[in-house]
């Protein structure tokens, strides 16, 4: 990759890529275990099931980011691919009932399939277009749901956790490290994407896909496989969500939450590396568990959809972004 | 699936009278999407508050809904140009209306729609006007005036903004920036300044169909998502550009719905919006009255 345009991203790429991958999974893996330890000390399930909701959120924001963050194709839809991931969960349920490590992949891959259909119709324009499907596709989805008897319908369907589960005392840690496997994984995903030609040749397509295109990269390609990977990962996050509320129905699945959170979690962490959407999940997750407990959810969403607005027009690099001007300017 | 003529042909009728109302609803979104290339996924949001005035100023005063919103597009026009002189210095100026500019909207979608859920809650809120209930029976097609007032309205609404377009000086420099912004430029004229009017007409209408929708429907603040689909599939098949196109799509849109939640259910007829996107955008993006 030799385009001009693209050596500011690079030089970025190259700061973060600082700290070796062997590092960051040892940090991982011992931040992991802290965070477990420290949750068991509480001994309530309550802990484990909130740490699951911000976990979630991480993938999530995670995920939207490798599209929307990298790429700036602006993916309304996550409710969509999670809801893909929800379904995927409840029909292998009702039907095989294999184990959730198994269902993960298999919603993934329809989540996955979902974003590489959508893509192929509509990438191919400008990004706009991309974006207004993926608004109505949220919508096109629950009408299928709702009409669709089997998976419930409009009157929502109960999943029953497994009564044992090996290794752990209660279901409640183990869809908790479940989701902190699935969160870890997302991030080193995105982590490895952005220090590799995709990520650079998403990079360079941002800034302006026409002088990319003429310096020999594949945008459409790039475009897809990172549609492709960012549905995946949101539909693999959807997954163990069954099993997490135990009664599902479109309006749960199809959460404005979830849509609106996994967008804004990036922009205010800052979009341009994996640290940001992980950044503004942990802030914006942890304050909604503590907010719901104490105000209503509606002006809980209301805070949401204010910050955002705030901090896209004040701090349109988000916090990260913000840190790093404030440092530029002592010096 | 039964299938009997006189059905069908109310189904039809239905479908062109809903066609009308999405005229009203989508040619703002012709305007400001289609010829000025601002992507305010908010407009049915704008759409929503409407229905919420016509809504409060009926229980409250008695006053009609369409009075109420007429006289309420003037306040909407007023703010609808502010929020493009603001959408214009904090994200076009900055050249980042492409990813933080729809967010930007997103977020006021957001906004806006839980406002309306914290002040009006969930239930579903109507108006009362001596034109919702009677129909008017012509053989066995039936046309219910809650209907027929919405489809006057909105291609009322269209044919006077292409008066305007094409008539008034600030209209024609509305195309004139549809066409080419730098030649306006070129000769004088500040774009800004022009699609900031543009701006402002485009939540005024939004309004206005505000007051349509609850005259045809009971309504309550979530609604406003199943309209997203519909307002841009409208001016996307419409030909992005041309309001005879908005006028034509939505009459399809309208007729397809209508045919589908009578012959397969109104569960369905969401689906519809985006299926026809979608077939649009793969098919030919350029809509049927492109160029």
């Amino acid at each position: 990759m030799t385009s001009p345009s693209i050596t500011a991203s690079g030089a970025k790429a190259r700061a973060s890529s600082s700290l070796g991958f062997p590092l960051i999974l040892l940090i991982c893996v011992v931040s992991s275990a802290v965070l477990y330890f420290g949750l068991s000390q509480l001994d309530s399930s309550y802990a484990f099931l909130a740490a699951y909701t911000v976990l979630q959120f991480v993938a999530l924001a995670t995920a939207w980011n490798i599209l929307g963050g990298y790429a700036g194709y602006v993916n309304f839809g996550v409710a969509a691919f999670f809801a893909t991931g929800v379904y995927t969960s409840v029909i292998i349920y009702k039907t095989v009932q294999w184990p959730l490590l198994v269902t993960i992949p298999v919603a993934a891959a329809a989540a996955g399939l979902l974003g590489l259909g959508m893509g192929y119709l509509t990438l191919r324009l400008r990004g706009v277009f991309f974006s207004i499907a993926t608004l109505a596709l949220a919508v096109v989805l629950n009408t299928i749901v709702v009409n669709w008897s089997f998976v419930g319908g409009s009157r929502g369907v109960y999943v029953m956790r497994p009564q044992e589960i090996i290794l752990f005392s209660s279901y409640e840690r183990y869809l908790f490290v479940v989701m902190l496997v699935l969160a870890i994984g997302s991030v080193l995903i995105a982590r490895t994407i952005e220090n590799s030609w995709l990520g650079r040749g998403l990079a360079a397509l941002k800034d302006d896909e026409m002088a990319a295109e003429c310096a020999g990269v594949p945008s459409l390609r790039m475009k897809l496989i990172a549609t492709t990977i960012s549905g995946a990962l949101l539909g693999a996050a959807g997954a163990p969500f069954p099993f997490f509320v135990t009664y599902v129905d479109p309006p749960t699945a199809f959460s404005l939450s979830i849509a609106v959170n996994a967008i804004a979690m990036p922009l205010i962490g800052g979009t341009a590396t994996w640290l940001g959407p992980v950044i503004g999940a942990l802030l914006l997750g942890t304050f909604q568990q503590i907010a719901t407990v104490t105000i209503s959810s509606a002006l809980n969403l209301l805070i949401v959809g204010v910050v955002l607005v705030i901090f896209i027009t004040v701090a349109p690099n988000g916090i990260i972004g913000f840190v790093k001007d404030l440092r530029e300017k002592r010096r | 699936m039964t299938f009997s003529l006189d059905l069908f042909s109310n189904a039809i009728v239905s479908g062109i009278l809903l066609g009308g109302f999405y005229c009203a609803i989508a040619v703002g979104i012709t305007i400001v999407f289609g010829m000025l290339d601002i992507v305010n996924i908010a407009h049915p949001a704008f759409i929503m508050t409407g229905g919420f005035i016509a809504y409060f100023a009926n229980t409250q005063f008695g006053i009609d809904p369409l009075a109420a919103c007429a006289i309420a597009m003037i306040p909407a026009y007023y703010l609808g140009r502010l929020l493009y002189r603001f959408y214009n210095v904090a994200f076009e100026k900055r050249g980042e209306e492409s990813l933080q500019g729809l967010a930007f909207f997103f977020g006021l979608l957001f906004i806006i729609e839980v406002a309306l859920l914290l002040i009006f809650g969930v239930d579903y809120r109507f108006v009362e006007a001596p034109y919702i209930g009677p129909t008017i029976e012509i053989g066995f097609i039936s046309i219910p005036w809650r209907l027929l007032i919405p489809l006057i309205v909105g291609l009322g609404l269209v044919l006077v903004i292409i008066a305007f377009l094409s008539r008034t000086f600030i209209g024609k420099a509305i195309l004139a920036v549809s066409q080419d912004p730098l030649a306006l430029r070129l000769v004088g004229g500040s774009p800004v300044k022009v699609k900031e009017v543009a701006f402002g007409l485009s939540i005024a209408t939004a309004i206005l169909a505000g007051a349509l929708l609850i005259i045809i429907q009971p309504i309550e603040p979530s609604f406003g998502r199943d309209f997203i689909g519909r307002v841009f599939c409208i001016t996307v098949l419409g030909g992005m550009t041309s309001l005879p196109g908005t006028i034509v799509a939505s009459m399809i849109l309208g007729v397809s719905e209508s045919l589908t939640s009578t012959f397969l259910g109104p569960s369905w007829s969401p689906a519809i919006a985006f299926g026809l996107l979608l077939i649009t955008l793969a098919v030919r993006p350029v809509g049927i009255f492109g160029r």
